[in-house]
């Protein structure tokens, strides 16, 4: 096993982390007070992040990105979570895989303008009465002659505000399996505009300031056939075969901020004293630094395995799913923790460290609750035997 | 015209330096490190002008341990076209002194025969500001020091230069060494795609040997010591306690 980086990895790490540092830090402090975006300072980082190829590297070199193999898209990926998530969601953005399941056409009215940053996606799945049960959606796209009428609700979706369109999930039908009915799901574009159709303000939330969620109303809402993404009742196949490892993404971003809020906790406890010395040489808080550089590398090694394992085509559900659940929870242990090192000050907006204790909290949400990610790994152990 | 670019290996401008327990200098051992900040700003004068069209090709050089490769790769992806790495070092700690980097740099520049070389005013680990002075001596070519403008019109070179109190802008005649300040440019970022392709730039490895240089250090490092700590500030409660605390520091 060699878990040495190569150097065009070290190289990709550097140039996501110098980015990071000079062209978003310097406008967190604003998001994080307006709890807005200023887009003429998004149109600017996007430029630049174009400029240094970082702009939607996700992406296949083919279609516009950077051609990244799964390992070297995380490694970048953490260096972007470093920042605020709005900043680095809107400004750098990595448009969703799905978009790539499109046809030609759908690849040049959809994905390419995403890639050249003229306009952003948005997946609308959730549902107020159906979150981690997808399934078993409410919202639906029946057939009206040649075309599909859409009605429904859709909530918390992301960045629907500045999106100009909605990748959307709808119940198309149901049909019988031995474990009783199932819902058909078949996805959808939705162009911002389209009658019908509309994007209303959604909560105001304890994480990621600046990073928006919307209600996505649906009433009558008229499409043609050429808005279905993938094939009809095949919305789940699509997404499973296309979005990628969105988990990874997840833990990735996650170990990044951890990372940050450890770098002050770590110099903060070499650097203030008190009783006449460096806190850092109490146990009580040098055990504290021993504990959190364990995890994050627990959390990272889980997450880089992952990602090399997913582009040899021998990743599991259950591996995924522990990378995800691990970082995230490491990243709220040491989000917290650094609060406590930092006495007082930790909890001061002075520091970055109260916000990324406050953006931790949704990562054990979306993408997947850590109780859904428990059940699937413990599904993974157990199916196996029967049970 | 072809440019010529020495970049060096140093401790990264983000770490906290800690000396070492004997004073013999600074601790390198898993230390980050980074391309000489100054030495990045001459690589991109360089490729400016070959983006303006006055240059045609950029030359990397480095000379120290093996791992300046690194340093290299960070050149070719930010857009050099060719690198020289000259190991003179096997220990990290090593540093090779201005008089042999600029011996070296001579021979590499009689090799490649260069138009123009670009080189960082001073590399930020042991500030010499001496081996593009040093170069020019060796190869007498003219030099342009401390430079935050150039332009390179034909036969000669209008390099304006940060002194004291101003700017002062001379004319050099090429071939010419120019050494750059901090506000010539703002350096790129080595963009992904480039990243890529730097891995298929070519990359000469040479020793110092081949060149016959004499590494011999001739300074001798007496002490390296921490910089002294700032004293704790005091908070003063009147404009009248801030003047006689002032006066009584000889301030005013
Ligand atoms: C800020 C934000 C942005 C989001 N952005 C998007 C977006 O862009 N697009 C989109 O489609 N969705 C989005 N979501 C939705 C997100 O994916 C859901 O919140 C998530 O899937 C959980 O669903 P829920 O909130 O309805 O909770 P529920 O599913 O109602 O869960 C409530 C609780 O029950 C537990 N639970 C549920 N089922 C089980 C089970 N089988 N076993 C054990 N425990 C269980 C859960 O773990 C949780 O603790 C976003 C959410 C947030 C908060
Ligand atoms: C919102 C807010 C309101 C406040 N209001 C007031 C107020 O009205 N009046 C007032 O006087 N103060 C007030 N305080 C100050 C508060 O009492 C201090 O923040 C608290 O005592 C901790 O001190 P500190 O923040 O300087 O942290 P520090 O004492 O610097 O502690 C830093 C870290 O070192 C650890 N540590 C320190 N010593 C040891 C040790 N010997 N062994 C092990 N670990 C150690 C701490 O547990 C902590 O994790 C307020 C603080 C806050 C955040």
């Amino acid at each position: 096993m060699d878990f040495a980086l190569t150097e065009e990895q070290e190289m990709i790490v550097a140039t996501t982390r110098a980015f990071v540092e000079r062209e978003l830090y310097p406008y967190e402090a604003e998001v994080e007070r307006t709890g807005r975006l200023d887009m003429d300072v998004i149109r600017d980082i996007q430029r630049k992040a174009m400029e240094a190829g970082l702009y939607a590297a996700n992406m296949p070199e083919e279609v516009g990105g950077a051609g990244l193999d799964t390992l070297t898209w995380l490694l970048y990926e953490k260096g972007l979570g470093r920042a605020n998530y709005a900043l680095h969601w809107t400004g750098v953005a990595r448009p969703s895989n799905i978009l790539l399941a499109g046809t030609d056409e759908q690849k040049e009215k959809y994905l390419y303008p995403c890639i050249r940053g003229e306009t952003w996606d948005c997946l609308a799945m959730t549902e107020p009465g159906a979150g981690s049960d997808l399934r078993g959606m409410q919202a639906t796209a029946k057939r009206d002659g040649g075309d599909w009428v859409l009605n429904g609700t859709k909530h918390f979706i992301s960045h629907a505000d500045i999106a100009g369109f909605a990748i959307v999930f709808m119940a198309t039908g149901e049909e019988d399996t031995p474990r009783g009915k199932k819902k058909l799901i078949t996805a959808f574009f939705v162009d911002k505009g389209t009658p019908g159709f509309s994007v209303r303000e959604g909560y105001r939330n304890v994480s990621h300031r600046g990073y928006t969620n919307s209600v996505l109303e649906f009433d009558n809402c008229r499409l043609p056939d050429s808005q279905v993404l993938g094939e009809v009742h095949k919305g789940f196949d699509v997404a499973n075969q296309w979005l990628g490892a969105t988990r990874l993404q997840v833990a990735a971003t996650c170990l990044g901020r951890a990372e940050r809020a450890f770098d002050h906790a770590l110099a903060y406890a070499a650097e203030r004293r008190q009783f006449g010395q460096q806190i850092g040489k109490f146990q009580g808080v040098s055990f504290k630094l021993a504990d959190m550089a364990m995890e994050m590398k627990a959390a990272g090694l889980l997450t880089w395995e992952a990602g090399w394992k997913f582009d040899r085509g021998t990743v599991t559900e259950a591996d995924m799913s522990m990378a995800k659940l691990k970082a995230t929870e490491v990243l709220a242990h040491v989000a917290d923790e650094a609060i406590q090192i930092h006495g007082g000050m930790g909890l001061m907006d002075e520091l970055p460290l109260e916000r990324i204790w406050r953006d931790a909290r949704v990562e054990r949400i979306w993408e997947g609750t850590s109780e859904i990610q428990r059940h699937i790994i413990s599904r993974d152990l157990l199916r196996p035997l029967g049970a | 015209m072809k440019v010529l670019v020495p970049v060096k290996r140093v401790i990264d401008y983000n770490v906290k330096v800690r000396v070492k327990a004997d004073g013999s200098g600074v601790d390198l051992a898993n230390v980050k490190m980074s391309m000489n900040p100054f030495d990045e700003i001459a690589v991109e004068e360089a490729i400016r002008l070959k983006e303006a069209g006055k240059a045609d090709e950029i030359v990397v050089v480095s000379i120290g341990v093996k791992q300046a490769q690194e340093t290299l790769r960070t050149a070719l992806a930010m857009g050099a076209d060719r690198a020289i790495l000259v190991v003179a070092a096997d220990d990290v700690h090593q540093d090779i002194e201005p008089l042999a980097v600029a011996k070296i740099l001579a021979k590499v520049v009689e090799e490649e025969q260069p138009g123009l070389v670009l080189a960082g005013k001073q590399a930020i680990d042991n500030d010499m500001n001496a081996t593009g002075q040093m170069l020019s001596a060796l190869l007498g070519w003219s030099q342009a020091t401390f430079a935050s403008k150039i332009d390179i019109e034909g036969d000669h070179a209008l390099v304006t230069r940060e002194v004291d109190g101003g700017l002062q802008t001379i004319k050099v005649k090429m071939p010419a060494v120019v050494t750059v300040d901090l506000r010539l440019n703002e350096p790129r970022y080595a963009s992904l795609p480039n990243i890529m392709k730097a891995k298929k730039k070519p990359l000469d490895e040479k020793t110092a040997a081949d060149y016959g240089v004499d590494l011999t250090p001739r300074l001798e490092v007496v002490k390296t010591d921490e910089p002294p700590a700032r004293a704790a500030g005091i908070i003063v409660g009147s404009v009248d306690e801030l003047v006689e605390k002032l006066k009584e520091a000889g301030a005013v």
